[in-house]
């Protein structure tokens, strides 16, 4: 077919579709054209007008066939016919409301459901990070024999920068958080101090500006900065020119050499907005600090095992040069994808809420499906009617299909717009470390996403009443409408109910498991009290306090004016505070005896201001706790935690032991006391080795601190007095992350209550649909056996036993659903064992609980068919037969 | 079945119109006299099908169809040839007489 064809045919067509009444005229006028001819010809021939009429109409055949034989051509005609399809569906839904509602809710809340998952994990799960070539980047660390992980140090990142082969880059960097002066107020700053190489190594190009030199990396070099489209607009109003010009951090000027593109999203810091060249160079005292991250770019070709190898193969020699420069290296290094460092601690949850939400959807369906076959048995006289009449086989399915299309369709757009909400309610609801939150959206491929899942779900719930509609015999179609048979449609329709409560067990299963592991976590042992202590982070910055003494001062004075104010127990300081996302972690190196080992651990350093521990509810095991002399100048003095007591000291009394901390050349502290293990990373963790020193007795002042008060009661109140009194030292000093320790507690959790809250709601969700299933199968079975109840009740048999046969029929569905739903929970929870704490996936009061909870709703939901059956007045029934 | 079949070979219904009005312009009973005649009444045209043929025709751009008074003074819609019609009618005379000759040989093989 040549073009211009094509274009002609779809020119008419458009024209005939628009113009329909006209064209239905033209044609009209053509048949009849032909007939007069044809009657004309007939009477030449010697007939009577009438007999000429008829002749030519029996040639003709009937006008009206001719007309549509003649419409029926074309491709408009398809849609029209379509049109007419829906047009009937759409009269179809209208007549039974409450039906419809149902069904589009119901597969609004299961559509949207998926895509507003959908949405969130897309990022995570099935797009690659927002770089080139994004599968080449690395992230590399220190590890120990046993594997533990260790932070990366600046002279393990030189030695691989000039051994290594494997990377086209590699990047160090840590955590920076200047104060920007000038301008109306001060602002604290989430940043990252970076290797030059940072931003080349991520395959990242500037807006404006141009990326570091390495000459940037020059120890005491000039000071430059680049910052964040974000910060660029807020600050500095977008100006270009900002381009090579000064802007105060800290005190000090930093040249502003870029500015990074809007779409520029920091993964591995991600509420960083501005950077600066990390500045180190061997010969600083922190080049073999555990304290940096490294990210290294692989060559093209070069694969991560290979990778591996040849940093195997750097690491002997590397600890060599540590050791030479009195630094530390575990002897050997992990090397991950970014990816999977960024996101592998969410992900097997991911596919498990991914799991959970498609189950969800499938439930939806079948309530759905079960609810079109409740329709389709009250519909079969309708459908035979239209058999009988000449309706094909194909176009009954087409029509059936073209109304649960519709339905979907319907359920698609309320799903859409649920996921619009839910996606909103999940970025707000969700975990701060949850990675890529920036980049969780209803985009298009969310609306394909949900378009897609629609026509699926339409199809999937459409066909089978369909199909059943489609294949019975018109005749026996038309005995139906005197619903004396029971046919075998009831069949699947209780094998659609069994399944939807074995998903919705499984469901119920899971976010039981959930909820039971969140409560077991909150009752864990924090190792100190939480009620009634208000914390908040001090944070100095500025020229001030070049010297340790003014911090030092400055603290030690803050912490005085605060234990003055009325209402205060007590009040502390530490450098970090626990379950606040702090963590400084130091080599606790013990003196060994002449025959032992030298022993190293790595644990917790807090550097605390003596009353810290009293003020957090610390137990002393054993010695003394640290005191006021434990100043400058005064025999160094250490407290450990029982744990690392229990490892570094297995026999004998620690107090008196000594160990140096950080490097193992440094002063040596005696330890004077044992103190309780804290959780300090998370509530689920244990890791307690911990050594205390004095602020005072530190090698370095802190330049942010925690401050903890203890108060009576109300904690939150004392807050806005707490600042003022902080600030009447110093006004300029920034205060920040103000909550209580019980809010710290529960943050911790955060993670896990937001998966149980998802995995609660779908769980709801399931067993309320199951529940309707159930009751909507009842109803349908008690309606369709009224005459049957009628007869036995006429017979004699009591309403009590009315009832009993419904529910005992309606418990029995849910009963075999039940041990289904058990058996798939067993094999299901695997996926979320991950997310358990303290409980087993198998965890029996879990399984018997919900267990108990699914059979009341079950047997609520049989209640009222049961109820109507035993009201079933056998005259009235009999009668109407 | 006694009776001659009357009934236009399949397919073939195309070819005759286009060839009808290849000699010139006429409306649908027209095309249907002419076939009958010039076929000595060995063709019936059912009178369906032709006009579903032409509406066919017309949309594959090888007819053009105008309303215009007839002799008697009444609107009929006459169909005359395009240029592309004129070309599809030699491509399916060629075809007609390729297949015309198959069969031919193909019956003088078996007599």
């Amino acid at each position: 077919m040549n073009p211009v064809g094509i274009w002609r045919r779809m020119a008419r067509g458009v024209r005939a579709l628009v113009n329909r009444p006209d064209t239905d005229r033209e044609i009209a006028d053509e048949v009849q054209h032909y007939l007069d001819l044809a009657t004309e010809a007939h009477r030449a021939q010697g007939l009577s007008a009438a007999d000429a009429l008829r002749a030519a109409r029996l040639e003709l055949g009937s006008a009206t066939a001719v007309r549509e034989q003649v419409r029926s051509h074309g491709w408009e005609n398809a849609v029209d016919t379509a049109v007419a399809d829906l047009r009937y569906a759409g009269r179809r839904l209208r007549a039974a409301p409450g039906f419809t509602v149902v069904a589009v809710m119901t597969l609004g809340i299961g559509i949207g459901a998926s895509a507003a998952i959908f949405s969130a994990v897309k990022p995570i799960l099935f797009e690659p990070l927002p770089y080139p070539a994004a599968g080449r980047l690395t992230m590399i660390w220190e590890a120990g024999p046993d594997g533990a992980r260790l932070a990366g140090t600046f002279g393990a990142y030189r030695t691989l920068e000039e051994r290594s082969h494997s990377f086209d880059a590699l990047a160090v960097m840590k955590g920076w958080q200047p104060t920007v002066t000038g301008g109306d107020r001060p602002e604290r700053l989430e940043g990252q101090a970076v290797s030059s190489s940072y931003f080349r190594t991520l395959g990242v190009s500037l807006a404006l500006g141009a990326d570091f030199q390495s000459a940037d990396d020059r120890r005491g070099g000039t000071r430059v900065a680049i910052l964040s489209d974000q910060l660029w607009r807020r600050r500095f109003g977008a100006d270009r020119s900002i381009i090579g010009r000064t802007i105060p951090l800290d005190d000090d000027p930093y040249l502003v050499v870029g500015v990074l593109p809007a779409g520029f999203e920091p993964v591995l810091a991600p509420a960083a907005e501005v950077w600066t060249p990390l500045q180190y160079d061997l010969a600083d005292g922190r080049a073999w600090g555990h304290h940096l991250r490294t990210v290294g770019r692989l060559k093209p070709g070069v694969g991560i095992d290979q990778a591996r190898s040849e940093l195997a193969a750097i690491a002997p020699d590397l600890a060599k040069t540590a050791a030479a420069a009195a630094g530390f290296f575990p002897g050997g290094f992990g090397l991950v994808r970014l990816k999977d460092e960024v996101n592998g601690g969410v992900r097997d949850a991911l596919w498990a809420v991914i799991g959970a939400v498609a189950l969800v959807l499938i439930i939806a369906s079948v309530n759905v499906t079960n609810l079109l076959l409740a329709r389709g048995a009250h519909r079969q006289g309708e459908l035979a009617v239209r058999a009988t009449l000449g309706a094909g086989r194909a176009r009954l399915v087409r029509q059936l299909l073209t109304e649960s299309l519709l339905l979907a369709t319907l359920g698609g757009v309320v799903g859409m717009a649920v996921a619009w909400l839910g996606v909103r309610a999940l970025v707000a609801a969700s975990p701060a470390n949850l990675p890529r939150l920036s980049a969780i959206a209803v985009d298009g491929s969310v609306f394909a996403f949900g378009f897609g899942l629609t026509t699926l779900v339409g199809l999937a719930f459409g066909l089978a009443p369909a199909l059943q509609a489609a294949g019975r015999d018109p005749p026996e179609g038309l005995q139906w409408t005197t619903r004396r048979t029971v046919g075998g449609h009831r069949r699947t329709r209780r094998a659609l109910v069994i399944a939807e409560v074995a998903l919705a067990l499984v469901l119920l299963v899971t976010s039981g498991l959930l909820l039971r592991s969140l409560s077991r976590l909150l009752a864990v042992d924090t190792g100190f009290e939480a009620a009634n202590r208000l914390t908040m982070q001090i944070q100095t910055a500025g020229h001030r306090f070049a010297a340790d003494s003014v911090t030092t001062g400055f603290f030690a004075e803050a912490l005085d004016r605060v234990r003055g104010l009325p209402g205060v127990v007590s009040a502390g300081l530490v450098n970090q505070l626990p379950l606040s996302g702090d963590r400084d972690e130091f080599g606790a190196h013990f003196e060994a005896g002449p025959a032992e080992a030298p022993k190293a651990f790595n644990g917790f350093r807090y550097a605390v201001s003596p009353g810290y521990l009293e003020t957090m509810g610390i137990p002393l095991r054993r010695g003394r706790l640290l005191e006021n002399r434990d100043q400058a100048g005064a025999p160094l003095s250490v407290l450990i935690s029982e744990s690392l007591a229990r490892r570094a000291v297995p026999v004998g009394d620690p107090i008196g032991h000594r160990l140096r901390i950080g490097a193992p050349d440094g002063p040596a502290y005696t330890i004077v006391g044992v103190v309780g293990d804290v959780r300090h990373a998370s509530l689920g963790l244990t890791e307690s080795e911990a050594v205390y020193t004095t602020l005072a007795q530190w090698r370095f002042a802190d330049n942010a601190m925690s401050l903890v008060v203890r108060v009576a009661r109300n904690p939150g109140a004392l807050a806005g007095t707490a600042r003022e009194a902080i600030w009447s030292v110093d006004r300029n000093q920034a205060i920040v992350r103000v909550a209580t320790m019980e809010d710290l507690v529960a943050a911790s959790a955060a993670e896990r209550r937001f998966a149980l809250r998802l995995f609660e709601a779908f769980a709801l969700a399931a067993l309320v649909l199951a529940a309707a299933g159930i009751h909507g199968v009842m109803s349908a079975s008690v309606a369709e056996r009224t005459r049957e109840i009628g007869v036995r009740s006429a017979l004699g048999a009591s309403r009590g036993s009315m009832l009993a046969m419904v529910v005992r029929e309606g418990m029995a569905l849910a009963g075999v659903g039940v041990l289904l739903g058990l058996a798939g929970a067993i094999l299901a929870t695997r996926a979320i064992e991950a997310m358990l704490f303290g409980i087993s996936r198998h965890d029996p009061p879990t399984y018997l609980g919900v267990t108990a909870v699914l059979g009341a709703v079950a047997l609520m939901a049989c209640g009222v068919p049961a109820w109507r059956a035993a009201r079933v007045d056998p005259a009235t029934t009999l009668r109407t037969e | 079945m006694n009776e001659p079949n009357g009934d236009v070979i399949q397919g073939t219904l195309d070819l005759l119109i286009l060839k009808t009005l290849s000699l010139q312009p006429l409306h649908g009973f027209g095309i249907a006299r002419r076939i009958e005649q010039i076929s000595r009444d060995v063709f019936k045209v059912n009178p369906g099908s032709l006009l579903t043929a032409l509406q066919r025709l017309e949309r594959a751009g090888w007819l053009d169809a105008e309303w215009r008074q007839t002799e008697n003074a009444r609107r009929a819609k006459y169909y005359s040839l395009t240029r592309t019609g004129r070309k599809q009618l030699e491509v399916e005379t060629a075809d007609w007489n390729r297949r015309a000759l198959a069969v031919a040989r193909l019956l003088k093989a078996e007599g």
